[in-house]
């Protein structure tokens, strides 16, 4: 009896989180914004990551260049009146095993999520002390 | 290991009379033998300083230090582009008898920032441009994502005004039409409910929209929607989010006398004081970086200058919308939500892929069943 009422509240909270879906874009959602490119090998990819440009595409490439385990990292905007860009990444052969091209791709976006998390608070706190708003 | 000085060299960029050096960063991991530049949030912590030294309404101005220029220009790109607010998109002219056109007079009040209580236009809704694939008509405004704004002048003649008089002040009513002449029309109760005491209004009520002369009339009722500066510069909320680096100036030689008054006039004010005869560098910040110095003779070699490769000074203006050391939290915050939707893609693509070889495998399996 339990479960049952549990598995029905479980069914309707996805309902609602469904009609709440932001309306814009919605189709976009749908859509994977990334992929990797043909040519893919061990310890090297390149991936196409859609609706982004060199706001995401810089600041993820020194992350990801920040990680010891990865040999190099590049992107690149084919082309300016398409809204997409490659980014590529080597792993150094020995680490190969342990870490595969997506997982510092991954790593990198944590690691960028962390830092604005620092940035966030260290700008409140400096906002606070500073005081007076005229 | 390098010796402290040397190491403060590293995050100097050289600027010379023709040339800069040591331009790029090197903070990534195997670039200095035996030092570990891997990524590490708590270090991070630690070494990042940020100070203020304005934070008005309409202006804030920060130091940002040791932060990567990658990350700096990501926060300034985003402020200008990315961060939304409302402006006016389509304007329907029901009369214009000005001698401005109606697509010139349109862009002109697209521009204007439209301002309200900011609780609510933060979480009003996007609207969907195009037409609705369902019924092939395009998308309609709601109460949720459209500002109905209504712009209404008639310039007269005042009666008995002087002969001879040239001021227009006194021989016209309505000659002008400001910003502030944009009326709202909540579309119901429940949007003029939401709003509350502060209704949407033009940010700067002081922008002159058209001039009028006795006879003309404009009668314009026009829709503001939340968008984002990468579509059309009216909705960044920003006038202007830049940064620069911090100056370094280093004087490597003793310079007294007249030869210091002259040093002291290359630079910008306030940047060398003399000391007891003696030029001294008191606030590089100050400096423009004219590089003035480097064209004189006398002080050659003397003379140093360079920028903090990783101190930046920003200076975010804000339109009006929003204040302007909240625009960039909110910056932060976007590039937190990128992360956040590419790592979410990257897993769904990752499922699928397993998803892929799965059905690619499961039938060979069933038919060694």
């Amino acid at each position: 009896m339990a479960d049952s009422a549990n598995a029905r509240q479980d069914v309707d909270m996805v309902d609602s989180h469904q009609e709440r879906k932001p309306q814009i874009n919605c189709q976009k959602y749908e859509e994977i914004l990334i992929k990797v490119l043909p040519g893919e090998g061990p310890g090297c990819a390149s991936f196409e990551i859609k609706d982004e440009d060199h706001t995401l595409g810089n600041a993820l490439r020194y992350m990801i260049m920040k990680n010891p385990m990865v040999e190099l990292c590049g992107y690149s905007i084919p082309h300016p009146s398409e809204n997409h860009l490659n980014m590529r990444i080597q792993i150094y052969p020995e680490y190969e095993n342990e870490c595969r091209p997506v997982d510092a791709l991954m790593k990198g976006l944590d690691d960028l999520y962390d830092l604005c998390e620092v940035v966030q608070e260290k700008f409140t706190e400096a906002r606070d002390k500073f005081g007076n708003k005229m | 290991m390098p010796s402290a000085k040397s190491s403060n060299r590293r995050n100097i960029v050289g600027v010379n009379a023709e040339t800069v050096t040591n331009v790029t960063s090197n903070d990534f991991p195997g670039h200095w033998p035996g030092e570990d530049h891997s990524w590490n949030v708590s270090k991070f912590r630690e070494t990042l300083r940020i100070q203020f030294f304005r934070n008005d309404r309409f202006h804030a101005e920060f130091d940002i230090v040791h932060v990567d220029a990658s990350i700096a220009n990501a926060f300034r790109r985003i402020m200008m582009a990315e961060v939304h607010s409302f402006a006016i998109e389509q304007c329907y002219f029901l009369n214009n008898t000005s001698v401005i056109q109606d697509e010139v007079l349109a862009h002109r009040l697209g521009l204007v920032p439209i301002v309200g209580n900011h609780r609510t236009m933060r979480n009003m809704k996007w609207h969907r441009r195009g037409n609705d694939p369902k019924t092939g008509q395009p998308y309609q405004p709601t109460v949720y994502d459209t500002l109905i704004l209504h712009l209404q002048a008639t310039c007269e003649r005042i009666p008995n005004a002087p002969k001879g008089e040239t001021d227009p002040d006194k021989l016209y009513r309505n000659h002008t039409v400001y910003a502030r002449d944009l009326e709202w029309r909540p579309a119901n109760e429940a949007q003029k409910e939401m709003f509350g005491s502060e209704p949407v209004r033009a940010g700067n009520p002081d922008i002159v929209i058209a001039k009028l002369r006795p006879g003309q009339e404009l009668i314009v009722t026009s829709h503001a929607v939340k968008g984002l500066g990468k579509d059309h510069a009216k909705f960044s909320p920003v006038a202007t989010a830049m940064y620069r680096l911090l100056p370094q100036i280093t004087i490597k030689e003793t310079i007294t006398g007249k030869a210091a008054e002259r040093l002291q006039k290359c630079f910008s004010k306030g940047v060398i004081e003399i000391v007891d005869g003696e030029a001294k560098v008191v606030n590089p910040r100050n400096d423009m970086v004219s590089r003035e110095v480097l064209r004189h003779e006398e002080f050659k070699g003397k003379v140093e200058l360079g920028r903090v490769r990783d101190h930046f000074i920003f200076s975010v203006e804000s339109a009006g919308q929003w204040d302007s050391d909240e625009i960039f939290l909110e910056a932060v915050g976007i590039l937190q939500a990128k992360c956040e939707r590419l790592k979410r893609h990257t897993q769904r693509m990752l499922q699928l892929e397993a998803e892929k070889a799965d059905r690619e495998t499961k039938p060979e399996a069933m038919e060694e069943d």
